[in-house]
């Protein structure tokens, strides 16, 4: 104990989350079903101490913290994530209680994966160690597999957890050999010894490249970058919608982070030849998913399109080498997103299904919940004081400077695409008359307040993006971004 | 008498790997398999991988097997006649991969084995079992422990989609 003791203060907030998954566990067959609500409010708790913690390692010193031999690093970068994974995994958990209820499936285990879920996401963003960064994306994915399949008496659910489970196992192999390929060749898989080692060995070494192309593969799974997004959208809807909000925004957050780590930190001497490779992955990925979600009628599969064409944005943002930028839409990306299943996670609850006509006048049935879907809607599309508009123009910004012109044209085009399919849901809910018999959605007033304060962070980011800028700014910060830039 | 220890672990290897495909009854596949996990543990202990040689048969043997073996008398799959009639497709493969063999040998030349000088693992006099849980509570006690919370997910998962009842509450 006292040999790790340092360590093991180090990862102080992960120790809390997977305590607190524990104990959410063990307390739940002793709680009466009627009382179950806290062991939500128990999650939020841990999380909001996580948070309290990580903000406060921030602001006394923001330095580089390695742990268990070199395994594990807590950074400026690291934090960052995990800040953002604390808001974002404690909004679900408030968004679930009413959901998880309404759906019967208000089991105390639904929050014990999610907070696993979170353990390995933060495993993951703070792993200095290809071995510690795999193993904490296969516990994101099993608990996220689990969660898929938690609406068991939905042939729907289940469905989606088996197909998601298949695939996923296969790019976990695929990643594994990528890994252990670097391996043969490093002696180690640790990012930095991988980093000496091609700096030693040079950049075209076929076995590096072909490591390259399989670790890429992986990440690209995880990502729902085209070609390797076929789960996608079969998994978004078939998924509990809260399971799905938390796949679309904290996995998603969460892969990202770990993805630009490995490939800045470990493979940033193979600059030249990955950055060709998202090149086109990100070509491939926008134009597909921008286009194929206009013809989508069911909002989870659109979303889910959604999600593939927004990770077709930040590859740019990746492909131009802009921490910055990625960090910026990646925020602004998990503020609507988020938003627009919390609107949907409280409209599909009392209507039984997610179809777009099922939004058919809503503004008149449900004002505020139909104003909360028009913010989220026209931030993903990008309409300017909104986040989502500053997140394509930072990235749009970086391209230019590093002179893809080709890029910029290819996504300035598949934004109008957004437009459309975005707008969509908006005319649904303004133009469109409302069924007879349509009655007003109950909001609870956490949802309200929740919805309330996503709309506010959506504009003020949209105007003062400067917080999240400067996040990734600092001294210590630097260090993996300036290899960025 | 290493040689001779290794020709005979190669050898049984070789046929029972041959019986495992070629016999009718899946339960003697299966037997023929356990022989071949047997010999390949055997393999490893010439090698000096202990270590290997004990998973080997605890989890090959032991576990996987078994498994097999549960699978296949549940299923009561006495003759499955379904992959016999394979011979052109095997005998295809086959002899592409003895043109390669003898590609690769012409290319390359018979070559005495190199024989890797000072890299058995013993560190500080213990044997591999020892090293290995050394350093899997030293230096890789965080992914250990992170596996370890892999597979109590896997575990309350599997209840969980499997079990038929978990509580859930009926009314609203």
């Amino acid at each position: 104990m006292s040999l790790y003791g340092t360590d093991l203060l180090a990862l102080l907030p992960e120790l809390i989350i997977v305590v607190t998954a524990c104990l959410v566990l063990a307390l739940d067959p002793i709680t009466p079903a009627s009382r179950r609500d806290l062991l939500a409010w128990l999650s939020v708790g841990a999380l909001a101490l996580c948070l309290g913690l990580t903000g406060w390692q921030i602001s006394v010193l923001n330095v580089r913290v390695s742990a268990f031999s070199d395994l594990v690093v807590i950074d400026a970068y690291a934090r960052f994530w995990k800040i953002l994974l604390y808001g974002v995994t404690g909004v679900i958990i408030l968004l679930s209680l009413p959901y998880l209820k309404a759906e019967r499936i208000h089991l105390g285990e639904y929050y014990g994966f999610i907070l696993l879920a979170l353990s390995g996401m933060m495993v993951m963003v703070s792993g200095a160690d290809l071995l510690t960064i795999y193993l904490g994306t296969e516990l994101m994915s099993i608990s996220l597999y689990v969660l898929t399949g938690f609406n068991r008496s939905k042939p729907r659910s289940l469905e989606a957890s088996a197909k998601y489970f298949v695939l996923g196992a296969f790019s976990s192999g695929i990643l594994l050999y990528g890994i252990s390929l670097l391996y043969g060749m490093a002696g180690s898989t640790k990012l930095a010894s991988i980093a000496v080692a091609i700096g030693t060995r040079g950049a075209d070494d076929p076995l590096l490249l072909i490591a390259t192309i399989l670790v890429a593969v992986g990440f690209g799974f995880k990502l729902a970058a085209v070609p390797f997004h076929m789960w996608t959208p079969d998994v978004y809807q078939g998924a509990p919608t809260s399971v799905t909000a938390f796949m679309a925004v904290a996995a998603k957050a969460a892969s990202f982070a770990a993805f630009i780590r490995v490939f800045v930190e470990g493979l940033g001497g193979l600059k030249a030849d990955w950055s060709l490779l998202f090149l086109l992955i990100s070509v491939v990925t926008l134009v597909l998913g921008n286009i194929v979600a206009i013809v989508q009628t069911n909002i989870k599969r659109m979303l889910a399109y959604s999600s593939i064409a927004h990770a077709g944005y930040l590859l740019i943002g990746v492909v131009t080498f802009s921490g910055a930028a990625v960090a910026y839409y990646l925020v602004a990306y998990l503020l609507m997103t988020l938003l627009c299943f919390a609107v949907l996670v409280v409209v599909g609850n009392s209507g039984g299904s997610d179809q777009i006509e099922d939004f058919a006048g809503l503004a008149k049935r449900s004002p505020f919940l139909a104003f909360a879907m028009l913010i989220g809607m026209i931030s993903l599309a990008g309409v300017p004081f909104t986040a989502g508009f500053l997140g394509k123009f930072f990235i749009f910004d970086a391209a230019i400077r590093q002179h893809q012109t080709m890029l910029v044209v290819i996504g300035v085009i598949t934004v109008g695409c957004g437009f459309y399919y975005y707008l969509k849901v908006v005319r649904a809910m303004y133009w469109l008359t409302p069924p007879a018999d349509s009655q007003p959605v109950p909001l609870s007033a956490l949802s309200r307040l929740t919805m309330t304060l996503l709309i506010a962070a959506i504009f003020v980011l949209g105007v003062y993006p400067q917080p999240i800028l400067n996040a990734l700014d600092q001294p210590a910060a630097r260090a993996t971004i300036s290899m960025f830039r | 008498m290493e040689q001779v220890f290794f020709f005979y672990f190669a050898f049984v290897i070789a046929a029972a790997s041959v019986l495992v495909v070629a016999v009718r009854n899946p339960i003697y596949s299966a037997v023929a398999l356990l022989i071949m996990f047997f010999h390949v543990a055997g393999l490893y202990v010439t090698l000096h991988a202990e270590f290997l040689a004990a998973v080997q048969i605890i989890v090959y043997a032991g576990a996987i097997l078994v498994l097999y073996l549960f699978v296949v008398m549940l299923l009561n799959l006495r003759q499955d006649d379904r992959y016999h009639r394979q011979w052109p497709m095997a005998a295809a493969v086959g002899l592409t991969l003895v043109i390669e063999a003898v590609i690769l040998t012409a290319m390359k030349g018979w070559t005495t084995p190199v024989i890797a000088a000072g890299t058995e693992t013993t560190v500080g006099g213990t044997g591999n079992t020892e090293a290995i849980g050394d350093v899997l509570y030293s230096t890789y006690l965080f992914p250990f422990e992170v596996a370890s919370l892999i597979l109590l997910v896997a575990m309350i998962g599997a209840i969980i989609l499997a079990k038929k009842d978990l509580g859930e509450p009926t009314e609203l």
